[in-house]
């Protein structure tokens, strides 16, 4: 079983403290979200788990220290979906998938029989097959999306990190693609830490939350536990009631400031 | 079905077959005429019966003498083939580099190769003037070689000590910088030698009219090994494509790979600048053309653009001789006028046709 761990993690840039004392530990098929305002350091932890950011502290995959393992090694573990990744405009959706077979290809050897037969069904799975021959700048914001994920399955890493996944989509493809994200947790028993704006969509997926504020957690669990008005008012700033539905969904839903 | 869908992942585009065979028939036909183009020699169509004549177990009566034979072997053959290595460098290195900065713009001489390689002739042309007839080697094109290195060198040790961040724009800059400062040294040295501002001028230029087989021999080591490892990362830099972020969480170690390939290039286009000056507009033109021909995929790219290049400063160098004979026209005068109204050309067509 895979685990990922995190014991005293702080990432700096410069003099800037990002992220501190960060703890967490996550096994197979788990999906933690962090949350927290804009520059609370979510997306450093991220960072710091793709070996982006330089941390310190320990960040292991199956006891082993990620950042002295080769790119390669890491690569094969933690799947890393951007923000906004950057999609070259005129490269076809399959060699775009093919880019996340990187880690099995030795440096100048060519893709395998084996790694076509991954690639087709990561297309044929995300529904893309269709798409295989299309250039990427005539994708539409949601098959951008899928696509992105498309790649980072085809690594075939135990732990997906996503940054944001649904910040550039209509609440139906929000939906659509976390909805994805979860049916392939549950097929492939991935471990994933997700950062989310949405509150709500952020409650309704996740196992657990970690709410974040200036580099510290400081509120930790389920999202009746976190997402209570006062924790939100004390960190966002935001004035919002939480409703609580039958089925334990739990709603966050901003008020005017001037309304009564 | 599993079989249908692998065979969808797999096919390579007729275009990039079409254009890769073109390219190695272009280069064929540019060689060809290269050899048979020239203002003294035997008649042309005289000169592919002697090559046939010349494979073993083969003889037909090609009617050219020695003498002529000699003029086609020992002046035009060094001078198509110094050609090809030259054209072939300058397009492999200046696509390795553009993928490996992601800039379209940038061409070999980006990292100060040009401007070290200038002041090394220069001053290897200021300071020996007299002794220069006399030696066993020609310290030009090795004094051209040394500076390139050296001015690379000390770009990347700048640039990489103040570029923490992983951005490569801190290494261009700092080309810019060194290609300035060696840029005024020989400018300084110039001024106080008048006397050799014409030779350094017409280096500068470009030429390969002094090819010899020497010239060949000396350069096809460097341009060897350099083709061979910048070829071996054609799928890597296609993976840096992503950027250097996504790159490095797909498994490639960016840093590595850059300066692996960016020391290849360079090597490579030094030796190259050493024997042929700096033939401009290369390493931008036939990248470009290969892109709008083939795709950018560098897979496809980098080796397209090495045959391609080959055909292409053949092509360019066979009117500067044949012109305005005898006075010879510089090649990288040539490669401009040509190569930028063919440029501008293949842009508005595949304008049209997308």
């Amino acid at each position: 079983m895979t685990s990922i761990r995190f014991s005293n993690v702080a990432v700096r840039y410069g003099e800037t403290l990002a992220v501190d004392a960060f703890d967490e530990c996550l096994d197979a098929g788990e999906w933690l979200c962090l949350i927290g305002p804009n520059g609370a350091g979510k997306s450093s932890v991220l960072r710091a788990a793709a070996s982006l950011a330089k941390y310190q502290g320990q960040i292991t995959i199956d006891d082993k220290e990620v950042m002295r393992q080769s790119a390669r090694w890491r690569a094969r573990q933690i799947a890393f979906v951007p923000q906004s990744p950057l999609l070259p405009g005129d490269m076809i959706v399959a060699d775009y998938v093919m880019l996340g077979r990187n880690p099995f290809i030795k440096p100048f050897a060519t893709e395998s029989g084996h790694d076509h037969d991954v690639v087709a069904q990561v297309l044929e799975r995300l529904d893309l097959s269709s798409f295989a021959h299309r250039h990427l700048d005539t994708l539409s914001g949601g098959e951008r999306q899928r696509l992105v994920i498309a790649r980072a399955l085809a690594q075939e890493a135990p732990v997906l990190l996503l940054d944001e996944p649904t910040s550039a989509l209509d609440i139906g493809h929000q939906q659509h693609a976390l909805e994805l994200v979860d049916s392939l947790r549950r097929e492939r028993n991935l471990c994933i830490i997700s950062a989310m704006h949405d509150l709500t969509l952020a409650g309704l997926y996740a196992d657990r939350l970690v709410l974040m504020h200036q580099g510290y957690r400081v509120s930790q669990g389920s999202a009746k536990h976190v997402l209570r008005p006062e924790t939100l008012a004390e960190f966002y700033g935001v004035s919002a009631r939480v409703h609580h539905e039958p089925d334990g969904t739990v709603v966050v839903i901003p008020q005017r400031a001037s309304s009564n | 079905m599993a079989l249908a869908t692998v065979h969808v992942t797999q096919r390579a585009g007729t275009r990039v077959v079409t254009w890769t065979v073109a390219s190695v028939g272009l280069l064929v036909v540019a060689f060809l005429a290269g050899a048979m183009i020239g203002p003294a020699g035997p008649q042309w169509w005289r000169v592919p019966l002697e090559l046939v004549d010349r494979l073993p177990f083969v003889s037909i009566h090609s009617g050219v003498t020695p003498e002529q034979w000699n003029i086609v072997w020992q002046i035009r053959m060094p001078r198509v083939v110094l050609a090809a290595l030259v054209g072939s460098m300058l397009s492999l290195a200046g696509a390795s580099y553009q993928g490996v900065f992601r800039n379209p713009l940038v061409d070999p001489y980006l990292l100060g190769v040009a401007a070290g390689a200038g002041l090394g002739a220069t001053i290897a042309f200021t300071t020996n003037r007299v002794e220069t007839s006399t030696w066993i080697i020609n310290p030009v094109p090795l004094a051209a070689f040394i500076g390139a290195l050296v001015a690379v060198i000390v770009t990347y040790v700048v640039g990489t000590a103040f570029g923490a961040s992983r951005s490569s724009t801190t290494l261009v800059l700092a080309g810019v910088a060194v290609t300035s400062l060696a840029t005024a040294i020989q400018t300084f040295i110039l001024q106080r030698n008048n006397d050799v501002v014409r030779q350094v001028y017409s280096w500068i230029l470009g030429r390969l009219s002094s090819a010899s087989w020497g010239d060949v021999r000396l350069i096809a080591p460097y341009l060897a090994i350099s083709t061979v490892v910048l070829l071996l990362h054609r799928r890597v830099i296609d993976v840096m494509r992503v950027g250097d972020d996504e790159a490095t969480a797909l498994g490639v170690n960016v840093r590595l790979v850059r300066l692996v390939v960016v020391l290849a290039a360079t090597l490579g286009t030094a030796a190259a600048v050493a024997v042929s000056g700096l033939i401009g507009f290369v390493g931008i033109i036939v990248p470009h053309a290969v892109r709008l021909l083939v795709g950018s995929s560098y897979r496809v790219v980098l080796p397209v653009s090495a045959v391609l290049g080959a055909a292409f400063l053949i092509s360019a160098d066979i009117p500067g001789r044949v012109l305005t004979n005898p006075a010879e026209t510089p090649i990288g005068v040539v490669t401009a006028f040509f190569g930028a109204p063919f440029f501008l050309l293949l842009l508005r067509t595949k304008q049209v046709a997308r």
